[in-house]
């Protein structure tokens, strides 16, 4: 038998999550909740299995294509399972022009992974402007920023990612 | 000049101040005065000030406050939708997650004011997925709003009921649309819709919705506390009020700076309030002005007002207020290939010219930067930036929403002003610049 998707501890936060997202719109309107309710599917797995998305799908009463055609189109959703360390590299405009292009190669060459590509614990990845153009160069490492990086500050961050 | 007298920031005045983001060090700046003062006012006189003020949205397109809630119907019977943009995804703006971060009363001030005036009784604040930070800074403040009687079922005592809730995107640049905004606050991708309707007629689940800036709704505030004349009076003629400017690229200090209207672009980059200009030996090449979908402009085109108008008669834009700096050692194909890849990564493809377009602009950008362009390629790639949106002027976009017009001005306005720097590419087959084609810090270390 396969193995269920949560445990009682993440059913329970499930659960509650999205009873929440659903009394924040109209009772005809359970499935504009979608975005809300990937990202808690995601927060608890990491990911979104499909069977999860079936889960958020049935609860918001639409179809899973639905739900698999919303989670396709933004980039923030995991359709596979990412390493435990997702870091996304602004390459845009004003990063590049503070050595972001430089800063992509050393860590691709650090952590021997091209950017697009995943193992266990990294998925690197190439993104667009996150908004710390003043602060640039930058990352993202699961979400959180981490700004005007030198590569002293690179590889102290680096060390902590174990 | 804009420093004659001593310039007031209105917006960022308590940046940098411990707790700034907490309700107690908002009421101790006069917080929620404001908003005492409009519920003495009826809803319509509240946009009356509003329009008196001359605020002009600050999300990019610069439409003119008041008179966008003025077009909500009053009469409608369906429920009506405030919708904050907070989706701040151009490229080179950074100015709205301050105001998350540091001080998110002063948004949801203005949200307050901007509810109790429309007959909004539901708020959505759509913020970009990659804001974790300031999206929990947010909701924090909504939560002290809620616990303090300003939301919830009063409105400081009055029968007003206002429900507010982050709702956070998932990485998507053209969710900052405000129809793709919409499509996604329901739960779908973000394909914009075409207009009219326009969102204040049939916006949010086909209601009436006014959507706004960040920026835009803690300016709010300021119109109420001082007036109407007094906000009108900061700026210009036909834009009231400060301006938030996001300086980056290659300068000595970029940052977040709050403006004088009449503040100009050389000001911006060299006064020691703000820039203070270019690492040593170097010099301005080009800045684009309000993020990377406004046309560049060249280094004798500087000396230009940071304001709508200004910026509209030299056939660019104000837009986001992003301000990107390159030097004379950057090199312009290689700037204008990211920013092109860019806008072809995030077309959502409902629009053929866009779809096609945007890729086909970045190939042949990719092939001049790499040396193998013919100079037949610079005739093409002007014809496909025009077969997305022709300049000038601005706006003649042939596609659904202005992403299109987005992705064809940075084409347009490069060749136009730097074609040396293109022509330079194919004659010598390779990029003049070699491997340092990002100036001055384009060397990291
Ligand atoms: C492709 C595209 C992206 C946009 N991104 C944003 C954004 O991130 N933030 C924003 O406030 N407005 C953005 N806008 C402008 C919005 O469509 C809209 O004009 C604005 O939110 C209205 O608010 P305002 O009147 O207060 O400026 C974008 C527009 C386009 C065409
Ligand atoms: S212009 Fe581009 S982004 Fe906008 S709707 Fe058309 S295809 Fe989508
Ligand atoms: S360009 Fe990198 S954060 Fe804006």
């Amino acid at each position: 038998m396969a193995e269920p998707l949560f445990t009682p501890e993440e059913q329970k936060k499930f659960d509650a999550g999205i009873a929440e997202i659903i009394s924040h719109y109209p009772p005809d309107r359970k499935s504009a909740g979608m975005l809300p309710a990937l990202r808690l599917l995601q927060e608890l797995k990491g990911w979104l299995p499909p069977e999860g998305m079936r889960l958020v799908a049935r609860h918001l009463e639409v179809t899973p294509e639905r739900a698999y055609e919303v989670a396709s189109f933004y980039v923030m959703y995991h359709l596979k399972k990412p390493g435990k360390y997702v870091i996304d590299v602004c390459t845009n405009l004003s990063c590049a022009l503070w050595g972001a292009e430089k800063m992509l190669a050393y860590l691709e060459q650090k952590l021997g992974l091209p950017a697009g590509e995943s193992n266990e614990m990294f998925t690197l990845r190439e993104t667009e402007c996150l908004a710390s153009c003043g602060t640039a160069p930058c990352l993202q490492v699961n979400e959180e920023h981490h700004e005007s990086l030198t590569k002293a500050k690179l590889d102290e961050l680096l060390a902590k990612l174990t | 000049m804009a420093s004659t007298t001593a310039f007031e920031p209105i917006i960022s005045g308590a940046w940098g101040q411990p707790k700034s983001w907490t309700l107690e060090h908002y009421r101790k700046r006069g917080g929620y005065e404001a908003l005492k003062k409009a519920l003495e006012l009826a809803p319509a006189a509240i946009i009356d000030e509003v329009k008196k003020s001359n605020l002009r949205g600050r999300g990019g397109a610069g439409f003119p406050t008041g008179l966008k809630w003025s077009f909500v119907p009053k009469d409608s019977p369906k429920p009506k939708y405030l919708a904050v943009n907070a989706d701040e995804s151009e490229p080179g703006t950074f100015k709205d997650r301050y105001i998350l971060e540091l001080d998110p009363h002063m948004m949801l001030e203005g949200i307050a004011i901007a509810s109790y005036a429309l007959g909004v009784h539901t708020c959505y604040i759509y913020i970009r997925g990659e804001f974790k930070f300031p999206a929990e800074r947010t909701q924090a403040a909504i939560n002290e709003a809620y616990a303090a009687g300003i939301f919830g079922k009063k409105m400081m005592g009055k029968d007003f009921q206002l429900d507010c809730y982050v709702v956070r995107g998932a990485g998507a640049y053209i969710c900052g649309e405000e129809t793709a905004l919409l499509e996604s606050l329901e739960g779908k991708k973000g394909w914009p819709r075409l207009k009219p309707p326009f969102p204040a007629v049939v916006g949010l689940f086909g209601c009436p919705t006014v959507v706004n800036n960040v920026e835009t709704l803690a300016s709010v505030p300021h119109v109420f506390s001082r007036g109407a004349d007094w906000y009108a009076k900061l700026g210009t003629d036909k834009s009231g009020g400060t301006r938030l400017v996001c300086l980056s690229g290659t300068v000595n200090r970029p940052g977040v700076y709050e403006v004088d209207m009449n503040t100009t672009i050389t000001q911006l980059i060299f006064d020691d309030k703000f820039g203070r200009g270019l690492p040593a030996g170097r010099k301005v090449k080009a800045v684009i002005p309000g993020g990377s979908s406004a046309p560049v402009l060249g280094a004798d085109e500087l000396d230009v007002a940071l304001e709508f108008e200004a910026l509209k008669v030299k056939q660019t834009m104000a837009g986001s207020g992003g301000v990107i700096v390159m030097d004379d050692s950057s090199c312009m194909v290689r700037c204008l290939w990211r920013v092109a890849r860019f806008y072809a990564e995030e077309s959502c493809g409902q629009c053929t010219p866009c779809r096609e377009g945007t890729p086909w602009q970045t190939r042949l950008l990719r092939k001049l930067e790499e040396g193998r362009g013919e100079p037949s390629d610079l005739e093409l790639l002007s014809n496909v930036a025009s077969s997305i949106a022709p300049y000038p002027p601005i706006g003649l976009g042939n596609t659904i929403c202005a992403l299109g017009d987005a992705a064809a001005l940075p084409t347009h306005s490069f060749l136009m002003r730097f074609r040396a720097e293109f022509e330079a590419h194919i004659h010598e087959k390779k990029c003049p610049f070699g491997d340092k084609p990002w100036g001055a810090f384009g060397d990291w270390s």
